[in-house]
């Protein structure tokens, strides 16, 4: 199960970065967010998962979908990939960051086998104070403050967006 | 498990990285930018299973910036495609107009 939500994961990944025009990117995104999703729920973060569709598969998705079809580049097709030296020190960049992290996950694989099984079980916790209770009592107590600040943040990105996005003239 | 979706992870931020750099499309860049976001995402809900819930937590956080951040990120590509009629970053190069 894990194995089929990872690979249409990397196949949505690919799809957003080789997609033909905006709309079948974002089309694919929604496809790579959707089985992420899916591999949440495999990970025992329910929350999360339904989080993740209605607020990022569903909101901010079509947040996206609503300024290309503003813009109008629904039929774009003009192929915007750039060639040659770009590609060159994409593949460069890439391949030395995924290289490094690999190296990292290689060396601390022992640890992370032992840290499987350690002491921690969130399951008993979820199983004392629901799913939602889990994320929810932390979230209110230790985090309240911060997220009173996520609060804020919305404010003042809405505030932003519209003085931004508003005609000048 | 945790091993696996952790090297999933991994996958998914290269390949968002790498379609930040090869794409033109001011957009589509941007929707690589959150491709990252959500592989990172990924790795904190799985180091959460056995660290504690702070990492659901945070996953949490890093949405809510993810969707001001669409919204802001969005404004400004509107802006910019009324002033040059394109969201080709190679047409605007110059910070300034």
């Amino acid at each position: 199960m894990f194995f089929v939500f990872a690979s249409m994961a990397i196949g949505g990944a690919l799809g957003v970065v080789l997609g033909p025009s905006p709309v079948a990117s974002l089309l694919f995104m929604v496809v790579s967010l959707g089985s992420t999703a899916g591999i949440y729920v495999l990970l025992e973060a329910h929350f999360l998962a339904a989080i993740q569709i209605i607020v990022y598969a569903g909101a901010i998705m079509v947040l996206f979908l609503f300024v290309i079809m503003l813009l109008n580049l629904g039929h774009d097709y003009k192929k915007d990939i750039r060639g040659g030296l770009a590609v060159l020190l994409g593949f460069i960049v890439t391949g030395s960051i995924g290289g490094l992290l690999a190296k990292q996950l290689m060396a601390s694989n022992d640890a992370l086998i032992e840290f499987s099984g350690s002491s921690i079980n969130l399951d008993a916790e979820i199983a004392e104070k629901g799913i939602i209770g889990v994320i929810a009592e932390p979230l209110f107590n230790e985090y309240l403050v911060a997220f009173e600040f996520t609060g804020v943040l919305l404010f003042v990105a809405i505030v932003g967006a519209l003085v931004l996005a508003k005609k000048v003239d | 498990m945790v091993t696996e979706a952790l090297f999933l992870s991994v996958m998914i931020f290269i390949i968002g990285t790498l379609g930040v750099i090869i794409r033109r499309n001011a957009i589509i860049m941007f929707l690589c930018v959150e491709l990252q976001l959500n592989a990172v995402n990924l790795a904190f809900v799985a180091l959460s299973r056995h660290a504690g819930i702070e990492g659901q937590l945070f996953v949490f956080f890093v949405m809510t910036v993810a969707a001001a951040e669409a919204a802001v990120g969005l404004a400004i590509i509107i802006s910019i495609f009324r002033h040059y009629e394109t969201v080709i970053t190679d047409n605007f190069s110059f910070l300034r107009w």
